[in-house]
């Protein structure tokens, strides 16, 4: 039921209830929180709590499919002309559609910006978001009228008089085809820089509009609205043909796994599934993360289901996992050149882990995205990113108290 | 020379005036019985009684707003003292202290993956839960151990915290920072305890924890008012507990500990023999 950032959904169905593809099986509770859907028509054969990608234990429901993948009756297409822009984003609500870059968060929030906040530009992310991952390429080279009709609607919607497609340089099979589809269009497609976490919001509003997003802000300070190709699909699924998010694309992926897959899943299916269609594993993990090997999960075992946020599989030799023990700062700065915000993380993380919040917060910690830049590079092994995260819950916690 | 002595006397003796007159005029009164407190407390200002250390309590005491038995550190004997010093008759709260209620270590209980990020409980239960797989058990990074002002929380070898009885003053620093709530306040006069805090069913606990609680309610059908049994976790009765000892034996996983005795294996912290309130 934890599908997206936000409260999680409610199961909103029954042990022994035969449901079909589509249908509503958990209820959205709130603002930033969207109903789940069945991902296949099936019986409901239990509604407890299982093992999640998080790592602990939450509200589930288990549905055996019965193989015919029958869609539910009430799907209700739209015809985009006759829906004004609430119906869209209503339309979007209801189909749970989140954000698909990885972080999974409502895009309906995204998209009801408040009413002086004049989204001037809006900018589509084809800038895959982590290494190892091509789940957004693949969409762009296989499905790019899908997109295009999110663009469209999502164009619509914002009222935006800019358009852009960010896609990084290193896809130029991705930027040609666009570049055919879009031809006429009022929308631009811009080659970019090939770097991480290029893919980061705030990163992309730099690298496209020059525009920098202020400390605490969202990208609605700037005028600017930014949403994931994939987005953009699952967008024109729920306002065309009025079908819940159900499947995504995700890449299994690693130098553990025998033939690396990019592959169309239902939401729910198991890891080890996953693991299964792409010929099994080479050699035992030493690692297996959802997401990317940045900022993307480690998992504990294959028998999660894969998220709405699960935009890859990474599984990794334990060859290549570093074991290193922390060891001394040497006071080398390179995590102050990597950092893509311009903190100081040797300073931030100091101040978290001796729980000096206050001088924390006057770093910027709360500016941190955790792109995971600084720990990479840290020769001294340092777990920069988890002590700013550390320090980050920390400062909330203590905001929220007082 | 005579002129330079002069001026410069003039003008001490004009600042001395000035600042002698000063300090009558803005003189603070501060109730003697205040400083008196503030002396007899234990100044370690670790902020149980409510305050942010021994001052504000002081001065909270002597304007009548606060009882006098709200410092757990201080004890019976500073409770006495404050009494004695404010002129009223007052007795002391039970003692508590607190203690962890969990007995896997490193040996006995498994982990969920290798952990190598910071030394600290609370970062680490926000990954996966934390590396214990049990969901109740110490994780044995120290977070109490840093927090105690008192020095009274060793951590064993095999990375277990054991709170001393005899250190303990039961200020709740510890609970404060344990992020599974392992750690709970007992009566100072009861020292047999169940030392475990999962409350998963017995064939899980089994299957992480060689010393877990199974919740086989053996200890219940032994001596049954002095122990209950909610969610598959057995814990004392400590208001009866009188007959509690009788259970030990009996546990399967030997995860009923008589504190009196001796502590949970690979502490340091020595038996307290000569106070035993439990023996038979």
């Amino acid at each position: 039921m934890a599908q997206h950032i936000g409260a999680p959904a409610v199961a909103s169905v029954e042990v022994g209830q035969s449901v079909a593809k589509g249908q509503e099986i958990g209820s959205a509770k709130g603002f930033v929180s969207v109903p789940v859907h069945a991902p296949t028509s099936g019986e409901v054969v239990a509604v407890e709590s299982r093992p999640h990608p998080w790592g602990t234990s939450l509200p589930a429901v288990v549905i055996k499919p019965d193989g015919e993948d029958r869609w539910t009756a009430d799907l209700q297409p739209g015809d985009p002309s006759a829906l004004s822009v609430d119906d869209i984003v209503e339309k979007v609500r209801l189909a749970g559609v989140v954000g698909m870059g990885g972080a999974a968060f409502p895009a309906h929030v995204k998209m009801s910006p408040p009413p002086e906040k004049k989204i001037s530009t809006l900018i589509f992310n084809g800038v895959e978001c982590e290494p190892y991952l091509t789940a957004d390429h693949r969409m762009m080279l296989e499905e790019p009228e899908r997109i295009l009709q999110g663009v469209a609607l999502l164009k619509y919607v914002f009222g935006a008089d800019r358009v852009v497609i960010g896609i990084e340089a290193n896809k130029p099979d991705a930027i040609a085809l666009l570049e055919k589809e879009c031809a006429g269009a009022p929308v631009e497609i811009l080659p970019l820089q090939v770097k991480y976490p290029q893919g980061a919001e705030k990163q992309l509003i730099a690298a496209v509009t020059g525009r920098e997003v202020p400390s605490g802000g969202l990208p609605m300070d700037v005028g600017v609205a930014v949403h994931n190709v994939s987005t953009a699909a699952a967008v024109a699924d729920a306002v065309l043909f009025g079908r819940p998010l159900i499947e995504r694309v995700c890449t299994v992926t690693g130098p553990a796994i025998r033939e690396p897959k990019n592959l169309r899943i239902r939401i729910g299916t198991p890891l080890s599934h996953l693991v299964e269609v792409c010929g099994g594993l080479t050699e035992d993990p030493g690692k297996i993360v959802l997401g990317g090997p940045m900022m993307g999960f480690t998992q504990l075992g294959f028998d999660v289901p894969a998220t709405r946020g699960t935009s890859g599989l990474l599984l990794l030799r334990d060859e290549d996992v570093d074991r290193q023990e922390e060891g001394p700062c040497i006071r080398c700065s390179r995590c102050v050149q990597a950092c893509p915000m311009h903190l100081l993380p040797t300073t931030i993380a100091a101040y978290s882990r001796r729980d000096l919040l206050a001088e924390a917060s006057e770093y910027c910690a709360m500016d941190c995205i955790e792109c995971g830049s600084c720990s990479y590079v840290c020769p001294a092994t340092i777990p920069l990113v988890q002590a700013i995260r550390y320090g980050k819950a920390a400062i909330l916690a203590k905001k929220r108290n007082s | 020379m005579l002129a330079a002595i002069l001026s410069l006397g003039c003008i001490g003796l004009v600042a001395a005036i000035a600042l002698g007159l000063a300090a009558k005029k803005f003189a603070v009164e501060v109730d003697p019985r205040e400083l008196a407190a503030m002396e007899v407390l234990p100044g370690a200002n670790c902020g149980a009684c409510g305050f942010p250390g021994c001052a504000g309590y002081a001065k909270a005491l002597v304007a009548g707003t606060i009882d006098l038995n709200q410092c757990p550190p201080g004890g019976a004997d500073v409770v006495a003292k404050l009494a004695r010093i404010l002129g009223v008759e007052a007795s002391a709260a039970a003692r508590e202290i607190a203690v962890v209620l969990c007995q896997g270590d490193n040996r006995k209980a498994q982990v969920k993956y290798q952990y190598l990020g910071l030394a600290d409980c609370t970062a680490a239960q926000k990954i996966a839960g934390g590396p214990k797989a049990c969901p109740g058990g110490c994780l044995g990074l120290a977070s109490c151990q840093r927090a105690c002002p008192f020095d009274a929380i060793e951590m064993t070898a095999d990375g277990l915290a054991v709170i001393s009885r005899e250190k303990c003053t039961g200020c709740r620093k510890c609970l404060a920072v344990c992020p599974r709530n392992v750690i709970r306040m007992t009566p100072y006069e009861s020292a047999i305890h169940v030392l475990c805090n999962s409350h998963d069913k017995g064939a899980m606990v089994r299957k992480y924890c060689q010393i877990g609680c199974i919740g086989c309610h053996i200890c219940k059908k032994t001596i049954p008012g002095a122990y209950k049994v909610e969610d598959f976790l057995a814990t004392v009765v400590y208001e009866q507990d009188e007959e509690a000892i009788e259970a030990i034996g009996k546990c399967p996983t030997k995860c009923i500990r008589d504190f009196s005795d001796g502590y949970p294996e690979g502490s340091k912290l020595l038996p307290v023999a000569a106070d035993k309130p439990h023996a038979a």
